[in-house]
């Protein structure tokens, strides 16, 4: 109630939120500038670019998931698994000196992976009602034990040139797998605001009953959320093995926490119903810049992960106070209007 | 079978012990080691530290939250009473269980601040401090270990020693802590109003408001309750293993979670049963023992388990505990009439 009423009417102001976020980004790199005398060059802003990608995927495959009220935990290991199809398909067909053909099957393999995945979860989510944290979670443990099993902990590596391009290569001067992250990007965008999906995704977040009895299958609308978070975990999982020209499960567990909080950041509710893509994507930057910078200020890993927590904990705590400020002038202004019609 | 639900055994709980006991006579009869004592006082003192977070974790599910820092949470306590107790020269249990408690509480209390005060989803709040209690950690200690404990906290302290044909059989000190808090925790869920107030909670927040339940309070108590099962878990784990690893305990949070989950709790609140827990925990060391004992890579446990929680959702939710509880159905709706 008082979210949804604060959200609503930051939809209404929409470039506020965004140019909020870019004055936000702004004083990041600015500070970042001052605290580190190297920041501000143009290998920042190159390694930015590379690294940007792998955390901006896993972010739009949390993202449909949390606007319909979700949550998806499984992102990092599916998209190992997706990760570990592709190598398969690779080392089955020649390896290193694998040709056009296997590359396109073996990408073929790691998106079906990914989809397949998301759409057990979905359906599951879908047809018994359990809650989607519950369902993520275990096909988490499934799919991590399943790595592992077929990995036993190791790495997979030796892929053909042509899919370390799609990591490492640039295209006009721009990262490949950044390329990739703004193809997928677009699409979200375009599917969160212009297809029926993305309109029953949000309604969904409101009101699931409600939505049902308004008529739509929100069974399969539900479970396509997942599916469709699955297959971008499966991109997240080609990008990931092209750019470390390997594959281990575990890889890039740490971006969980930093999916989630690019999301929140980025102005998605918390329970669920309202977001969009581009105050993610430049929360995205953000973050990215963040991490970077404190790379380059030699922070120690664990410490970063502490202050990733903090850094959580903090955004969730403005929202709240920005939330309650609004929300009281904003109830003045109702009880007034509405007299006591409501009640 | 009237008696049955008398007893507290549901038809969730009904179905694990019947897994159980396929899986115990199958395993009897497959190896020659798992029926011996030694080896089922292994399973109990290795379950017992799962089983004392198991019951806390009961507790804030039950009150409708989530929370996947508390195992994390635990090292930390681990190191704050380690590095208490030498500073006060020393110390003895009651001194550990005391501050081991008091650290836990107030973790617990951290998230529940968070959660209570500022109306941030639990499983996000809980996901930052996860992240921020084991980063923090990390990086204070460098990741060191402490092995010189104090003597009592060290020295293992055994209840019951058995010699049998099979070998020395141990029951550790960590089994009876097990016990006391699975009392305790029953007692506090079933025995007392603050218990009924959590289930409420737990299944309506806004109806358990309106009938004046203290809303704060709860997430105080339940938070608490599990911050305080970690921190003693977390000294149990640490007199067993006798030191103190900061890693030691991280992803201990998901087994505990999904067994609990195994056991019939639900997530969002307002159901979940000691018993269950306690099931859905041997449940998955019985699994544990078993492939280990049949030769099975332990690589596949994982992967089992996770499957086994998925298939049990699917079930529960759909088809087979309907099947299952169908018979129990007409005393339940003559429970709730």
């Amino acid at each position: 109630m008082k979210t949804s009423s604060s959200q609503r009417s930051a939809i209404a102001f929409v470039p506020a939120d965004v140019v909020g976020l870019l004055g936000f980004l702004a004083v990041v790199v600015v500070a970042m500038s001052f605290a580190s005398d190297r920041f501000f060059s143009a290998d920042t802003f190159v390694s930015v670019a590379f690294q940007l990608p792998e955390l901006g995927l896993f972010t739009l495959a949390m993202l449909m998931p949390l606007i319909s009220g979700g949550f998806n935990l499984a992102v990092t290991f599916t998209a190992n698994i997706s990760g570990l199809a592709m190598a398969w398909v690779l080392h089955a067909h020649g390896g290193a000196d694998a040709g056009a053909g296997v590359i396109i099957l073996g990408i073929a393999a790691a998106l079906a992976t990914g989809a397949a995945s998301g759409w057990v979860m979905g359906a599951i989510i879908a047809r018994t009602g359990a809650s989607p944290i519950l369902v993520s979670l275990s096909m988490m443990i499934f799919l991590r034990g399943l790595g592992e099993f077929m990995t036993h902990g190791g790495d997979i590596s030796g892929f053909p040139p042509a899919v370390l391009v799609m990591g490492n290569g640039l295209l006009l001067g721009v990262p490949v797998p950044l390329w990739i992250f703004a193809g997928c990007a677009a699409v979200w965008h375009v599917v969160m605001t212009r297809s029926r999906l993305g309109f029953a995704t949000r309604m969904i977040g409101s009101n699931l009953e409600a939505t049902r009895y308004s008529g739509i299958a929100t069974t399969r609308a539900v479970t396509r959320i997942y599916m469709l978070s699955g297959l971008m975990c499966g991109v997240a999982g080609i990008v990931m093995l092209a750019s470390f020209n390997s594959v281990r499960v575990g890889h890039g567990e740490a971006f969980l926490l930093i999916s989630v909080l690019a999301c929140f950041l980025g102005r998605v509710d918390p329970f669920g119903g309202f977001g969009r893509v581009v105050p993610v994507v430049i929360a995205l930057v953000i973050l990215q810049v963040i991490a970077s910078g404190l790379n380059l200020l030699g922070a120690n890993q664990h410490l970063a992960t502490a202050l990733w927590g903090v850094f959580l904990l903090a955004v969730m705590l403005l929202r709240w106070a920005w939330a309650n400020g609004f929300f009281q002038s904003l109830v003045r202004r109702r009880v007034t209007a509405s007299g006591g019609v409501t009640q | 079978m009237p008696d049955l639900r008398k007893l507290g055994i549901g038809s969730i709980e009904a179905l694990l012990i019947l897994v159980i006991a396929v899986m115990v006579i199958g395993l009897s009869l497959t190896t020659s080691t798992f029926l011996t004592l030694p080896n089922l006082f292994d399973l109990l003192n290795q379950s017992s530290v799962n089983i004392i977070f198991a019951v806390g974790l009961l507790v804030v599910l039950i009150a409708g939250g989530i929370d996947i820092s508390f195992a994390v949470g635990a090292s930390v306590v681990q190191y704050l009473t380690a590095l208490t107790v030498m500073r006060l020269g020393g110390g003895n249990w009651a001194l550990g269980f005391l501050a081991s408690a008091a650290f836990g509480f107030l973790m617990g209390a951290i998230n529940a601040t968070f959660i209570y005060r500022f109306r941030i989803v639990s499983i996000v709040v809980t996901i930052a401090t996860f992240n921020v209690f084991f980063g923090g950690l990390m990086f204070l200690t460098g990741g060191v270990s402490i092995y010189d404990l104090p003597d009592w906290w060290m020295n293992r302290v055994s209840l019951i020693t058995l010699k049998t044909s099979s070998g020395v059989a141990d029951l550790a000190l960590p089994v009876a802590v097990m016990f006391a808090t699975v009392v305790a925790t029953w007692f506090l869920l079933r025995r007392t109003t603050t218990g009924r107030q959590l289930y409420a909670m737990g299944d309506n927040p806004e109806a358990a408001r309106r009938v004046g339940i203290n809303i704060g309070a709860m997430h105080y108590i339940a938070f608490g309750w599990l911050g305080m099962m970690a921190g003693i878990a977390g000294l149990m784990q640490a007199h067993y293993v006798q030191e103190v690893v900061p890693n030691a305990l991280y992803g201990r949070e998901l087994d505990v979670l999904a067994a609990v989950v195994l056991g019939g709790a639900r997530l969002g609140g307002g159901r979940g049963t000691i018993l269950g827990a306690i099931l859905g925990i041997l449940l998955t060391a019985i699994t544990a023992n078993g492939l280990n004992l049949l030769g099975i890579s332990p690589y596949a446990f994982k992967m089992i388990i996770g499957a086994v929680i998925l298939i049990a959702i699917t079930l529960s939710s759909g088809g087979f505990a309907k099947l299952v509880g169908s018979r129990f159905a007409s005393q339940r709706v003559k429970a709730f009439s």
